[in-house]
C-alpha cells in the first residue's frame, strides 16, 4: 500500500539524517583520539653540536627514543670507506654519526666501547662499528638514522633536511 | 478527547523557567552586589592642560627627572639594570619596563602618577605619606620649570616610544598591565617573565627558584600573593575583571591591589589575553554551535515527519 | 541437546539459537503501548538519551582525565578544555546533561505522581525509578569531585561532614568515608572509582529492573483508564489499527519518542553551546584550597530543595528531616490510601496537594541558593516544615478520597 512504502521512506529519511549525526559524532571522537599538539610539538629535539667530544658517546633523547651522537675523530674520518661515508652527517667542519641508539635486531640499546671504536649488543651480541653499520650479526641493518636538519651548528630532530632526505632516497636508513 | 498537549507543554516551562530564574539570574543578584563601569574616564584625576614634547621628554625621562634610574626602557636600549626578583627584594616591587606604557595606561593616569604615585593607584589607604610610609616610586618633584608641562613632556616621550593602539597586542597590555603580579601558567607566564623549555632538569629548577623569590617579595609587599589568572575570565567573568581593574576599590573595598590605570583600549586587550587563557576554544565553539543547531533542527524536523507519517493510520 | 535444523536465512540461524524474533516481538513490535498518552511519556526516552551522551561523551573525559589532587584542575581546565581537539565539546555535554538529566528526571517523576502510575502493580517501578534518583544523585555528587575545583572541595567536605550525625559526633566515620582526615588524594580517587565504574554499573542494573517492572503492568495513559491490553493487541493485528486503543512500542511510540527527542536536543545542544554558566558553577573554576572557603557555598541546583530542608534547623532536627526527605518519596505508593489511579485533576483533594508539593519544591530549591538571612531564610524555614506536614498528611487525605 502506498501508505507503508511513504512511511518506509521517511523512517529511512528519519535514519540517513541520524546517521549524518553519528557519523560527524565519530569523526569528533577520532579527532579527540589524536595526539595532543604539546606532544607532537615535543617532536623536536635541537642538538647543539659544539658540546661533544671527539670519540665519545653522548647519548641524547628524541621522541622518547635514546639518540647515539659520536664525534668522529680524524683517524675515523680518514679511515671511512664509501659505505660509511654515505652515513656521515657534517655540522659546522665537524663528522658526527647520530643515529637511533636501538639494535635494529630487536631493540636493545648497544654499548660502545671507545678504544674498540665499536657498539656491541649484549643481547644476542650483535657489534656495529663507529658509523652505525653492522660488522656482527644477528642485527639485519645499520642503526636508523632519526630525520635530522642541519641549522648552522645545531642539528634539529624530528626535521627532514636535504641530506637525511637524500639519506632516506637513496636507502642508507629506513 | 481534546489535546492537551499544549498547556502541558506551557505548564512545564512556566515551573522549567520560574525555577531557572529563581537559582540563577534572581540569586546570583543577591550574592554579588552590581557595579557599574566608571567608562574609564579617571573622573577622580585631573584633565590634561599641556601639550608634551617628547624630545624635552626623553631628556627628563633620562636626566632630571629620574625614572631610568629604576625603570628600564628596552626599547630605548636602556636594559634593566638587576634581574626582576633581585629588584623586588631591593624594592619590594620590580619596576616596570617603560617601552610600551605610553600605549597601555591612561594619558591622564600617567600624569598623576609621575607626582603622586600612591594617589593614582588608590593605594593611599596602605602608603599615607603623612604616616611617613612612602610609596616605592619616589614621586617628581619638578625640574626647575612649570611642572605641569614636564610631565606632560614625559608623557609624551612614552607615547612617542610606545607601539600604536592598532598594533597593540593581547601579550603586550597583559603583560605591562598584570603580568608583574599575576602569573598566568596556562600561558606559561610567571611573574618574572614567560617560562622557556629547558633541556636540564638544573637549569629549569633555577628558574623555578628565580620565581619563588620573587614571589616572596611580592608577598611580603602586597601582604599575600597575587593569584593566578589562568581560569579567571570563567571564575569571575568579564564585567568583573574590568570593573576590579578600572576602581579595585568598588569590587574589593581594602583591598592591597592598585588601580593600574589602563585605557578602555588596553582593558579590551586584557580581556582578551585572559579569554585566550581561559577559554581558548570559544571561536571555534561559536562556529560549530551554529552548525550544530542547524543539524539539530533538521534533525528534529524529520523526526516529526515521521512521527506524522507512522500515525497516520494510528488515529 | 536441543533440535537444530539446516538453517534458511541468517534470520533463521539467529532464531534457532536465540530465539529473537520472539525478542523483538516481546521488547519491541508488540509491546503494547496505550495510545492515550501525551508527550510527558516520552520522558523515559529522553533520559535514556541523555544517559548516553553522559556515558560517551564522560568515555573521552575519561582518556585525559587525571585523578590526583595535584594534576585534576589542570587536567579538566588545560588538557581537556585547551589541547585535546572537541575536548570542550565533551566537557560541555557531560556538564549540561548531569545538569538537564535531573531537570527530566524531576518532571518524570512528578508525571508519574500525577497520573498515579505509582499504585495498583506499578509500585515496583516507582520503588526502581525512586532507586536510580538516588543512584543519579551519588553519580552527580562523585562527579562534581572530580575536577578538583573549590565547590568540589568544600561540597565534598560539608557533605561528608553530615555522616557525622550531629551530636553523635562520628567522627571517626566521616574519616573512614574520606581515607583521610580531609578531603585529599584518597577521597578523590576513591569518588573517581564510584563516579566511573561502580555507580554506573548501578545505574545499568537499575534501569533493568526498571523497564523489567514495566513490562508487566504495562505503560499508564493520561486517562487512568484500565485497558484490556490482549482484546486491543488483537484488534490492531487484525487491521484496526485507527480503532485499537493500543500501538506498537517499535515504531508507533518509538516515532513520537524520536519527535520529542528532537525538540529536547535542539533545547539541549542551544545549552551545550550558548548557555552553560547553570551547569558549570564558576566558582569551581577556582582550583581547590582547603586553608580558604568562598564567599559563598551551594550544591548543584537540584539538590537545592533538599539541602534547604537541612538548613532552617539545629544540626540534630536538620538531619532528622533530611533523612526523612531522602526516604518520604519512596514510600508513596504506600502513603496513596485511595484506590483511584486517575489523574490528580480527578482526586479532589490530591490535586490540591500535588500543585502545592511541586510549587513548595520550587521554594524550597530557590531559598537552597541564597544566603541563609532575613525573609529567605524564614520563607525557607515555613517551606520546610510544610514538607514535612504535607507527607504527614497525605495518608489522611487520600484515605478519605471517594472513589472514582
Amino acid at each position: 500500500m502506498h501508505n507503508s512504502s511513504r512511511r518506509g521512506f521517511m523512517g529511512k529519511a528519519f535514519g540517513a539524517v541520524a546517521g549524518v549525526g553519528a557519523v560527524g559524532s565519530l569523526v569528533a571522537m577520532k579527532k579527540s583520539w589524536d595526539p595532543l599538539p604539546s606532544v607532537k610539538a615535543a617532536g623536536f629535539t635541537t642538538l647543539d653540536m659544539s658540546i661533544y667530544q671527539e670519540n665519545e658517546l653522548i647519548v641524547e633523547k628524541w621522541r622518547g627514543k635514546p639518540i647515539f651522537v659520536l664525534k668522529k675523530t680524524a683517524d675515523m674520518v680518514a679511515k671511512q670507506t664509501e659505505v660509511q661515508k654515505v652515513r656521515d652527517i657534517v655540522v659546522d667542519g665537524s663528522h658526527y654519526m647520530v643515529c637511533i641508539g636501538l639494535c635494529t635486531h630487536l631493540g636493545c640499546i648497544p654499548a660502545y666501547d671507545a678504544a674498540a671504536e665499536g657498539f656491541l649488543c649484549a643481547c644476542h651480541g650483535g657489534q656495529f662499528d663507529f658509523s652505525g653499520m653492522v660488522t656482527h650479526v644477528p642485527p639485519p641493518r645499520g642503526f636508523d638514522i632519526p630525520p635530522f636538519k642541519v641549522d648552522g651548528k645545531k642539528l634539529v630532530l624530528g626535521e627532514a633536511g636535504p641530506e637525511y632526505t637524500q639519506m632516506k632516497e637513496t636507502g642508507v636508513t629506513l | 478527547m481534546k489535546n492537551k498537549e499544549p498547556l502541558i507543554l506551557a505548564v512545564v516551562i512556566f515551573f522549567s523557567l520560574v525555577t531557572y530564574y529563581l537559582v540563577e539570574p534572581f540569586a546570583h543578584h543577591e550574592m554579588h552586589k552590581h557595579v557599574e563601569s566608571e567608562g574609564f574616564a579617571y573622573a577622580d584625576l585631573p584633565e590634561i592642560t599641556k601639550t608634551g614634547d617628547a624630545v624635552n621628554g626623553k631628556a627628563l625621562v633620562t636626566g632630571a627627572a629620574a625614572c631610568t634610574g629604576c625603570h628600564s626602557i628596552k626599547k630605548d636600549g636602556l636594559p634593566a639594570m638587576m634581574e626582576p626578583q633581585m629588584a623586588a627584594a631591593s624594592y619590594g616591587v620590580n619596576p616596570p619596563d617603560l617601552s610600551n606604557a605610553g600605549v597601555v595606561f591612561d594619558a591622564k593616569f600617567l600624569s598623576d602618577l609621575i607626582k603622586n604615585p600612591a594617589h593614582a593607584l588608590k593605594v593611599e589607604h596602605k602608603y599615607d605619606a603623612a604616616k611617613g610610609k612612602m610609596h616605592p616610586m619616589v614621586p617628581f618633584y619638578g625640574a626647575g620649570g612649570d611642572m605641569d608641562q614636564e610631565v606632560a613632556d614625559m608623557v609624551a616621550y612614552l607615547k612617542s616610544i610606545a607601539v600604536s593602539e592598532e598594533e597593540l597586542t593581547p601579550e603586550i597590555a597583559f603583560e605591562n598591565a598584570c603580568g608583574r603580579c599575576h602569573a598566568v601558567h596556562y600561558e606559561k607566564w610567571t611573574q618574572i617573565g614567560e617560562k622557556p623549555a629547558f633541556k636540564h632538569k638544573k637549569d629549569e629548577l633555577a628558574f623555578d627558584i628565580k620565581v619563588l623569590e620573587y614571589q616572596d617579595s611580592l608577598k611580603a609587599y602586597m601582604g599575600k600573593l597575587p593569584p593566578d589568572l589562568s581560569m579567571y575570565i570563567r571564575s569571575r567573568g568579564e564585567h568583573f575583571i574590568s570593573t576590579l581593574v578600572e576602581n579595585p576599590q568598588n569590587q574589593l573595598e581594602g583591598t592591597a591591589m592598585p588601580r593600574v590605570g589602563v585605557t578602555k583600549h588596553s582593558m579590551e586587550k586584557v580581556i582578551e589575553y585572559l579569554e585566550d587563557a581561559g577559554d581558548a576554544k570559544r571561536h571555534e565553539r561559536e562556529a560549530i554551535g551554529k552548525n550544530v543547531m542547524i543539524y539539530i533542527v533538521i534533525f528534529a524536523l524529520f523526526a516529526l515527519l515521521w512521527k506524522k507519517q507512522v500515525w497516520k493510520d494510528l488515529h | 541437546m536441543a533440535h537444530f535444523t539446516k538453517a534458511t536465512s541468517v534470520k533463521d540461524w539467529l532464531n534457532q539459537r536465540m530465539a529473537v524474533e520472539k525478542l523483538e516481538k516481546v521488547m519491541m513490535s508488540e509491546y503494547w503501548i496505550p495510545k492515550n498518552i501525551n508527550f510527558l511519556w516520552a520522558m523515559g526516552m529522553v533520559l535514556v538519551i541523555t544517559f548516553a551522551l553522559l556515558l560517551v561523551s564522560g568515555i573521552f573525559l575519561l582518556m585525559y582525565y587525571q585523578p590526583n589532587v595535584a594534576t585534576a584542575f589542570d587536567s579538566v581546565n588545560y588538557t581537556i578544555m585547551r589541547e585535546v581537539d572537541f575536548g570542550w565539546l565533551w566537557r560541555h555535554v557531560h556538564g549540561v546533561a548531569a545538569s538537564v538529566v535531573f531537570l527530566i528526571i524531576y518532571i518524570h517523576m512528578f508525571t508519574g505522581i500525577y497520573y498515579g502510575s505509582y499504585k495498583k502493580g506499578r509500585e515496583m517501578i516507582w520503588i526502581s525509578g525512586m532507586l536510580l534518583f538516588v543512584a543519579f544523585s551519588a553519580e552527580a555528587f562523585s562527579g562534581y569531585m572530580l575536577p578538583w575545583g573549590q565547590m568540589s572541595y568544600w561540597a565534598g567536605m560539608v557533605i561528608t561532614n553530615l555522616f557525622s550525625g550531629g551530636s553523635l559526633h562520628a567522627d571517626g566515620l566521616v574519616e573512614w568515608i574520606r581515607g583521610d582526615y580531609v578531603p585529599a588524594q584518597a577521597f578523590l580517587t576513591r569518588f573517581f572509582m564510584l563516579h566511573v565504574l561502580l555507580i554506573p554499573l548501578a545505574i545499568m542494573g537499575l534501569i533493568g529492573l526498571h523497564f523489567g517492572a514495566l513490562r508487566i503492568p504495562h505503560v499508564n495513559n493520561q486517562d487512568g483508564e484500565e485497558i484490556d491490553f490482549d482484546v486491543e493487541a488483537k484488534k490492531y493485528l487484525d487491521g484496526d489499527k485507527a480503532g485499537s486503543k493500543v500501538m506498537r512500542f517499535a515504531n508507533d511510540f518509538m516515532a513520537k519518542d524520536m519527535m520529542v527527542v528532537g525538540v529536547y536536543l535542539v533545547f539541549f545542544f542551544y545549552l551545550v553551546f550558548y548557555n552553560y554558566g547553570f551547569a558549570m558553577d564558576p566558582v569551581n573554576f577556582d582550583p581547590a584550597d582547603g586553608l580558604k572557603t568562598p564567599a559563598h557555598i551551594y550544591p548543584e541546583w537540584y539538590f537545592l530543595w533538599s539541602y534547604e530542608i537541612l538548613r532552617p534547623f539545629s544540626i540534630d532536627v536538620g538531619l532528622i528531616a533530611f533523612a526523612f526527605a531522602q526516604v518520604i518519596f519512596m514510600l508513596l505508593p504506600f502513603l496513596d490510601r485511595s484506590p483511584n489511579t486517575v489523574p490528580a485533576s480527578r482526586r479532589g483533594a490530591f490535586k490540591y496537594w500535588f500543585w502545592l508539593m511541586l510549587i513548595n519544591m520550587i521554594i524550597l530549591t530557590a531559598m537552597g541558593k541564597l544566603p541563609p538571612a532575613g525573609i529567605f531564610s524564614t520563607i525557607g524555614f515555613v517551606s520546610a516544615i510544610l514538607f514535612i506536614v504535607m507527607w504527614i498528611a497525605l495518608p489522611f487525605i487520600t484515605a478519605s478520597e471517594k472513589k472514582v
